[in-house]
């Protein structure tokens, strides 16, 4: 009975392995295929940075010999140093700000609500829906009498403001995961409120502070809208400065890909550690 | 070395009163357990004895001193938590000793203190682990050594045995029994588990809707159940409750009709009665006995045999009525069955649920698990 | 002396006000200040190469805005941008998101290259697409055409609108991808597995477990990306500056034109009114949806 069963079993789930095989096999192409074809532009991109003007604007071939002329050129010629640390001190700056504004806040929020708490929170997150070309006009005209037009304070002002919310809401979500058991065994063991936030809090949701952070960086060194409008030259951070290459006289493709390799390595880099908790802040808690 | 007592305990949330006025005295040395249904406020009751939680109205006194403003950690208690709530970035020596390095204990006496208290709890091979790496039976163990080494007048404990495994379960029930042995400390424990607090109490608070329903030893419990709510919760299977009619009050018992006629008379105080009035038979499981000339019969629904054991859910008119018989009565579904009880071991409750008071106290009821061990000792709490 | 005390909680009140107090404060002023100067300059004659004409212009600038025919060209560009990225992204992303929750050989990697345009800032991606991928002659795509003997498309003069789109869908794709994807892993296996015994194939299940499942993800993607891409900017300023002519000239673009360019603070400023209204009607919908989900 059994041999005779597993005989009659046996052609059927090997061609049902069979199958299996094949649509594992067409999966594995087709993912892979839509992958590249997204990722292509960068990918070339990346590999133009390393061609020569002439090769640039040849046509494509993935052979050339590569040479490191565009990145010199970029450093030699056109200060590129100068905008990235500006994209540092820029995103690293409003980073710092939001962080030291959103914990106390996210801390209260998480572990001494209040009936307002919650309408706190959600009307943080309706401040981040104001468009910002809404408000270009005051903005720029605050900014021309008081003198922050083209300063980095200026932008590190804006960008603080503009991840608050997220950073608020992120941080929340991180501290309201923590299990209240343990602050409170940390009160039961005399911790005070400063020792529960040092001892207990903080190694407690340090990857999540950081990841937060991390989400600020990103969001501020992207940014394009504030930063093309209130800076011309001296504060200019890279998204700036790559825009300077859309005027006709600037269009040198090798150098372009060099400079803007440069502009997003470091921020695709923490974008790929990060992508978990990017979704967190992105969607506000409302995707897990 | 503590006593406890709660004077008129209340606390609301918002509207909503989870705790109506609570009156109890914890002697010292005495394992008290609540226990009662989810919701039924035990847990706030603790929280609120630990100071995580603050009393709405009434006093809390250790010692005969209120403590109502004083901070958790300056009560003298320690507490073992449902989840361990063990510090997740410390190892256990860590966790154990972070108390004390809050209290800037110096790093000898601390290692020495954390080092007695890991041979009561055999932790010391573990002692540079993080919580992550130890089994569920080894944080709770961590958890409680942290409770220990602060060494306590009173220890709580939340539900600490609701995350373990049946079998690791009875192992700590029985650790901790010789623990609460060996320590001669006081220990307040909540748990749902009926069987926990019948098996490591002294004195059992059985709570329901933020009231106390009794308190008393877990014998007293079982045999007297001051009402219907009591009789329900206490005991595994469940007490049956059928429908009976009041026939007559005599000096010695209430004499009452069966659902099927029988009339039987009940040991029990029923002065207070009014004539015919409704009332309800309690009788447990294992008080049910298999007897062709029993006054109660019903066909068998459904048959568990547990070897040693057999339980026969016999359908009685509109009440499903569970009989734990020996284990090699040879019925099938569908049989009809008669069955009778020992009117000592029945109860009656009056409509507004409450038991009428037995004429004779069982001679079990004064009974405490110390008692078990110590044959002979007086009995704390004679109920 | 306060019962409450021991708790630390109650007290807690003031606390939490004065650990909140920063964050609300800096929020309010960035909320109310500008959005109040817009909400006044939009009533003002104020321009900034004319300082002599100044005072209560009432509704005049809404009258001038309203009645120029660059604002619904700008209004209808706006919506077609939107809609049209909208649909490839959320659609895209979904079958992405099913694509990639199958397992398969180098999934990981593969996964992270599909989500790495959203993080390259906008302005490189435009100017990438506009250079290398779409320039008419020595662009990727031109190449690709004349390989198989089409013509080549000069994507900026003849589908400058289309070419913004593709641009935009690009850096959101991704986006769309991500979530949706993180949505996906919450789906219980157990009811793909119940699903299966019941005799659902492949498309049944996608239909009737998957996307119900997706549903708030999908609605959460729609709004986020509704609000982002009502004010694209930096994509336009980079390729076409909103031209040629007004064909690739949004909303945002326009506002930025009046205010920068003409220096018409007034007019700029009622143009800022309209937008942040567009805004605030999606912004409602997403704000109850995250309220909705706080309750949980």
């Amino acid at each position: 009975m059994t041999t005779l069963s597993s005989k009659t079993a046996a052609p059927r789930s090997v061609s049902g392995w069979r199958s299996a095989q094949s649509k594992r096999a067409i999966i594995t192409v087709l993912g892979w295929m839509v992958a590249l074809v997204i990722f292509f532009p960068i990918f070339w991109m990346i590999l133009t940075g390393f061609k020569t003007e002439t090769a640039a604007i040849a046509d494509p071939t993935l052979i050339f010999s590569p040479t490191l002329e565009s990145y010199q050129a970029v450093h030699a010629r056109s200060g590129y140093t100068r905008f990235a640390l500006n994209s540092v001190a820029v995103a690293f700056g409003s980073t710092f700000f939001a962080l030291l504004i959103a914990i106390p806040s996210a801390y209260a929020m998480a572990f001494l609500p209040t009936k307002r708490t919650k309408g706190t929170l959600l009307w943080m997150l309706s401040t981040k829906m104001l468009p910002s070309v809404g408000v270009l006009v005051p903005i720029y005209l605050i900014f021309r009498d008081v003198g922050l037009l083209d300063t980095r304070t200026g932008l590190i002002i804006i960008y603080t403001l503009m991840n608050l919310p997220i950073v608020v809401w992120m941080l929340y979500t991180f501290f309201k995961d923590m299990p209240k058991d343990i602050l409170e065994a940390g009160r039961m063991d005399g911790a005070s409120t400063l020792q529960e936030v040092f001892f207990l809090l903080l190694p407690l949701t340090l990857p999540g502070i950081a990841s937060t952070g991390l989400l600020s960086v990103i969001l501020s060194w992207n940014e394009a809208f504030w930063s093309l409008n209130l800076t011309s030259s001296k504060a200019a951070p890279l998204t700036a400065y790559i825009a300077s290459f859309s005027s006709p006289e600037g269009l040198f493709w090798a150098k372009l890909s060099a400079a803007s390799t440069m502009a997003i390595a470091p921020i695709l880099i923490l974008g790929w550690m990060t992508q978990k908790q990017m979704v967190r802040g992105l969607t506000f808690g409302a995707v897990k | 070395m503590a006593t406890l007592q709660l004077h008129n305990i209340t606390k609301r949330f918002g509207d909503t009163e989870v705790i109506k006025g609570i009156d109890l005295e914890v002697n010292d040395r005495e394992f008290v357990v609540f226990v009662g249904p989810s919701g039924c406020g035990k847990s706030t009751l603790m929280r609120m004895i630990a100071g995580l939680e603050s009393a709405t109205d009434g006093d809390i006194l250790i010692d005969g001193q209120r403590i109502n403003d004083v901070g958790p950690a300056d009560r003298g208690l320690a507490m073992v938590f449902q989840s361990y709530a063990l510090y997740p970035h410390m190892t256990v020596e860590g966790n154990m000793g972070f108390s004390m390095r809050l209290a800037g204990v110096p790093k000898e006496e601390r290692r020495a203190k954390v080092l007695e208290a890991a041979k009561i709890l055999q932790l010391e091979p573990l002692l540079d682990r993080k919580p992550k790496a130890l089994s569920g039976g080894q944080r709770q163990r961590v958890a409680i050594g942290r409770a220990i080494v602060r060494n306590p007048s009173i220890f709580l404990f939340d539900e600490p045995l609701s995350n373990l495994d049946a079998a690791l379960r009875v192992q700590m029930r029985i650790e901790l029994a010789r623990l609460h042995d060996e320590l001669d400390a006081t220990m307040i424990y909540v748990t749902h588990d009926q069987i926990e607090a019948m098996t490591m109490a002294d004195k059992i608070v059985v709570l329901h809707d933020g009231v106390v329903e009794q308190v008393g030893s877990p014998m007293a419990l079982y045999h007297h159940p001051r009402n219907r709510f009591v009789a329900g919760f206490i005991g595994s299977p469940k007490m049956n409750f059928l429908p009976v009619t009041l026939t007559g009050v005599a000096p010695g018992g209430v004499g009452i009709r069966l659902p099927g006629g029988g009339e039987r008379s009940i040991p029990v105080d029923g002065a207070r009665l009014e004539e015919s009035a409704a009332l309800e038979l309690g009788v447990r499981p294992e008080h049910l006995v298999l007897d062709e000339q029993g006054p109660l019969s019903g066909e068998i629904k459904v048959l568990e045999r547990l070897g040693g054991q057999t339980s026969l859910y016999v359908q009685m008119d509109d009440e499903l009525v569970t009989i734990m018989a020996d284990g090699h009565v040879a019925y099938r579904v569908n049989d009809t069955v008669h069955f009778g009880f020992v009117p000592e071991r029945a109860h009656l409750f009056d409509a507004s649920g409450l038991a009428l008071p037995s004429l004779q106290q069982h001679p079990l009821a004064g009974l405490t698990r110390h008692d078990n061990r110590a044959p002979g000792s007086p009995s704390e709490e004679p109920a | 002396m306060t019962k409450t005390r021991a708790s630390g909680r109650t007290v807690g009140g003031l606390r939490t006000l004065s650990l909140q107090a920063p964050a609300v404060t800096l929020l309010l002023l960035w909320m109310i200040v500008p959005l109040g100067m817009t909400l006044w300059f939009s009533f003002q004659y104020y321009n900034l190469l004319m300082p002599g004409m100044a005072g209560f212009a009432g509704l005049e600038n809404y009258e001038y805005l309203l009645t120029d025919p660059a604002l619904w060209k700008a209004m209808g560009n706006t919506l077609l941008l939107v809609g049209w990225v909208l649909a490839i992204t959320v659609i895209g992303g979904t079958l992405l998101a099913v694509l990639f929750q199958q397992e398969f050989a180098g999934r990981g990697i593969a996964r992270v290259l599909a989500i790495s345009p959203f993080f390259v800032m906008p302005t490189v991606s435009a100017l990438v697409w506009k250079n290398m991928m779409m320039h008419p002659s020595n662009g990727v795509l031109a190449w690709l055409a004349e390989s198989i003997g089409l013509p080549a498309v000069d994507w900026f003069s003849s589908l400058p609108l289309t070419s913004i789109v593709i641009i935009v869908a690009w850096q959101w794709l991704p986006f769309a991808l991500l979530i949706l994807l993180t949505a996906m892993q919450s789906l219980d296996e157990d009811q793909v597995e119940a699903a299966r015994m019941d005799g659902a194939g492949p498309v049944a299940i996608f239909f009737f477990i998957t996307l119900p499942h997706l549903k708030r993800a999908i609605s959460v993607v729609i709004m986020i990306e509704m609000i982002f891409l009502l004010t694209i900017f930096a994509e336009i300023f980079v390729t076409t500056s909103g031209g040629p002519g007004l064909a690739t000239t949004n909303l945002a673009y326009l506002i930025y034109i009046r205010a920068l360019l003409d220096f018409d603070v007034g007019t700029a400023s009622a143009g800022g009114v309209i937008a942040i209204i567009l805004a605030n009607i999606v912004a409602i919908f997403l704000v109850r949806m995250v309220a909705k989900n706080l309750e949980e």
